[in-house]
C-alpha cells in the first residue's frame, strides 16, 4: 500500500502520543489509526483518559509530545483559525449533550448554521427540520433543553452535530445512563447516520455489548497504552488474558481487583504494632 | 515549620499564576470586543439581564441611602445653622462617592455573581467545550457581550442611584424636616460642579464596571467545573469585586482630589 492510499484510508493517525496531567501520566506512547468511513470504538476502564483522547483529537487539549493527524492536518500545531476550520468538519457529541440551555431545541440545532453561514431563515428552517426529523424530534422543536430527557438531549445534540455536514463525529460516552429503548434508538441512529452520510464515527465508551455490536473496529486502552486494536470478532477470539478479562467483565485477572497497596499481612500487623 | 513555609509559598505562587491567567484572559477578552459590532443583539440581551434586572435593587437602595443622608446631614448641619445646604451635602456625597461605590458593590452582588455562576455552569455542563467544538469562540459569543454590557450598565446604574438618592434626600429633608425646597435645589445646582463631581463619579463608575466584569467573567471561565467549584468561584467574585471597588475608590479619590 503506498502512502497516498494509506492516507486516504486513515482519517485520524495518532503516533507516539504522550500526555500528562500534573505528574500523572495519562497516555504513555499511544499509536492508533482510525479508518475512514467506519465506526471505531475506543474502550477502556474508567479513568483511562478516553474523553481526554477525544479532546486531544478535537484540539482542545495539547499533548505533551507525539503527533495527532486528522485528515492529514497536524492538530496540535494548527493555528487557531485553521483549527476552527477543521472543527467545522468535526461534530462532537458530549455526554451531557452540551446544548445551550437558554435557547430552544430548534435554535440549538440552527445555531451552527446561524453562526457560520448567511443562509436565509427559510432555508435554515428546512435544514433544521430535516435533521430533527432524522432523529425523531421534529415535534419537540419548541422545548427547552431542561425539558428534555437525557436520551432526547443526546439526539438533539446529534442533530446539531450533523448540521454542518461533518466528515467525522466524535461521541463521548453516548450510551451512559440510557434506558433500553433510547439506547436502541441511539445505536440505530449512530449506525444509520454513519452509513447514510458516509461519515467516520469515533465512539468513546465502556458499554461493552452496545459498542461492540455497532463497531467495525475496536481499540482498547488501559494504563496509558493501547492493549488491543482489532475488529470485534477478532477481539472476542483473542487469546490475550487482558482482553478476555475486559470483554467478560471478570473482577480479577491482569487488572487486579485490589488497588496497589503494601502487603496485606504487613499492613495489618504494622497497625497493631503501632497501637 | 518547613511545611508552613511550603504551604504559604504554594499559596503565593497559586495567586501569582491566577493573576497571570486573569491578565492573559483580559487581553483575549479585549481582542474579542470588535466582533460585537456584528452581534449587537447579544449585547442587548446581556444589558437586559445585568442592567435592567439590577435596576430595582439599585433604585430601592438609592432611595434609602438618600433618605438616610438627609437625616444625618440635617442633624449635623442644623448645629451650624446651615441646614439650607442640605442639598449640596446629599448631592455631593452621592455623586462623588456613594453612587459609584454602592452601585459597584450591589452590582457585584447581583449581576457579577450571576455572571460567574452562569459561565461556571456553562463550563460544568460542557456548553463552553461544545461551543469550541462547533468552532464558535466563547470569547466572542459568551464573554465579550457580558463584559461590554456590564461595563456600560454600571455607570448608568450609578447615575440612577445618585438621581433617586437626591430625590430621597428631598423627600426627607424638604417634605419631612422642612428644609426650604428652593434652597435645597438651587444650592445644589450652584455648588455641584460637572468636572469635579459628576465627571469624577463617572470615571469611578467606569473603572468599577471594568474591574467587576473582568473579575466576574474570569472567575466563571476559570472555575473548577463542579458544583463546589462554581459556588466558590461565585463567592470569590463577590469578595474580590468588593475589595477591588473599595480599594480602587480610595486610590482614585486620592489621585483625583489630592493632587
Amino acid at each position: 500500500m503506498n502512502t497516498q492510499q494509506q492516507q486516504s484510508d486513515t482519517l485520524v493517525q495518532i503516533t507516539d502520543l504522550r500526555f500528562k496531567r500534573g505528574s500523572k501520566v495519562i497516555f504513555d506512547g499511544i499509536n492508533m489509526q482510525i479508518p475512514r468511513g467506519k465506526i471505531t470504538t475506543i474502550m477502556g476502564p474508567s479513568g483511562t483518559g478516553k474523553t481526554t483522547l477525544l479532546k486531544i483529537i478535537g484540539g482542545q487539549l495539547k499533548p505533551s509530545t507525539g503527533s495527532v493527524q486528522v485528515d492529514g492536518l497536524e492538530v496540535p500545531k494548527l493555528r487557531r483559525r485553521d483549527l476552527y476550520t477543521l472543527r467545522k468538519r468535526m461534530g462532537m457529541l458530549f455526554q451531557s449533550g452540551a446544548l445551550l440551555t437558554d435557547i430552544t431545541v430548534f435554535d440549538n440545532v440552527a445555531f451552527p448554521l446561524r453562526e457560520h453561514t448567511d443562509l436565509p431563515e427559510r432555508l435554515i428552517r428546512h435544514l433544521v427540520l430535516m435533521r430533527l426529523q432524522a432523529v425523531g424530534l421534529r415535534g419537540s422543536r419548541d422545548l427547552y433543553p431542561a425539558e428534555l430527557s437525557g436520551g432526547m438531549a443526546r439526539r438533539v445534540a446529534l442533530a446539531r452535530a450533523l448540521m454542518l455536514d461533518p466528515m467525522m463525529i466524535l461521541y463521548d460516552e453516548p450510551f451512559t445512563g440510557q434506558d433500553p429503548i433510547s439506547m436502541g434508538v441511539l445505536l440505530e441512529l449512530i449506525k444509520t447516520v454513519n452509513a447514510a452520510l458516509n461519515l467516520t464515527s469515533l465512539i468513546v465508551s465502556h458499554d461493552l455489548a452496545e459498542a461492540m455490536s455497532i463497531s467495525d473496529y475496536v481499540v482498547i486502552i488501559s494504563n496509558g497504552k493501547v492493549i488491543a486494536a482489532d475488529s470485534p470478532k477478532a477481539l472476542r477470539e483473542s487469546e490475550s488474558q487482558w482482553v478476555q478479562q475486559f470483554l467478560n467483565g471478570l473482577p480479577d485477572g491482569p487488572v487486579p481487583f485490589q488497588a496497589a497497596a503494601p502487603d496485606y499481612a504487613t499492613d495489618l500487623f504494622d497497625f497493631e504494632q503501632r497501637s | 515549620m518547613i511545611d508552613f513555609l511550603a504551604r504559604s509559598g504554594r499559596r503565593y505562587l497559586d495567586a501569582l499564576a491566577s493573576l497571570g491567567r486573569a491578565s492573559a484572559f483580559l487581553v483575549q477578552l479585549l481582542g474579542a470586543l470588535p466582533s460585537l459590532f456584528t452581534r449587537f443583539s447579544l449585547v442587548i440581551k446581556q444589558l437586559f439581564s445585568s442592567g435592567v434586572m439590577t435596576l430595582s435593587i439599585i433604585l430601592v437602595s438609592g432611595l434609602f441611602v438618600g433618605m438616610v443622608l438627609a437625616l444625618q446631614g440635617y442633624n449635623t448641619l442644623i448645629g451650624f445653622g446651615a441646614e439650607e445646604s442640605l442639598g449640596i451635602f446629599v448631592a455631593k456625597v452621592l455623586v462623588r462617592e456613594l453612587g459609584p461605590v454602592v452601585t459597584g458593590l450591589l452590582f457585584a452582588g447581583r449581576a457579577g455573581s450571576a455572571m460567574t455562576a452562569e459561565i461556571g455552569l456553562m463550563k460544568a455542563t460542557e456548553q463552553l467545550s461544545g461551543l469550541e467544538m462547533m468552532a464558535v469562540d466563547p470569547f466572542k459569543r459568551v464573554y465579550a457581550p457580558r463584559f461590554i454590557a456590564g461595563f456600560f450598565a454600571l455607570p448608568a446604574l450609578a447615575a440612577m442611584f445618585s438621581a433617586i438618592g437626591v430625590l430621597g434626600g428631598h423627600l426627607v429633608g424638604v417634605e419631612l424636616l422642612g428644609v426650604d425646597a428652593g434652597a435645597y435645589w438651587s444650592q445644589m445646582q450652584a455648588a455641584v460642579e460637572f468636572r469635579e463631581d459628576v465627571l469624577s463619579g463617572l470615571i469611578k463608575a467606569v473603572v468599577f464596571g471594568f474591574v467587576v466584569c473582568w473579575i466576574a467573567i474570569f472567575q466563571g471561565a476559570d472555575c473548577v467545573p463542579t458544583s463546589e467549584g462554581v459556588s466558590s468561584a461565585t463567592t470569590r467574585t463577590v469578595v474580590y469585586s468588593c475589595l477591588m471597588v473599595l480599594g480602587l475608590d480610595f486610590l482614585l479619590t486620592a489621585i483625583m482630589f489630592s493632587v
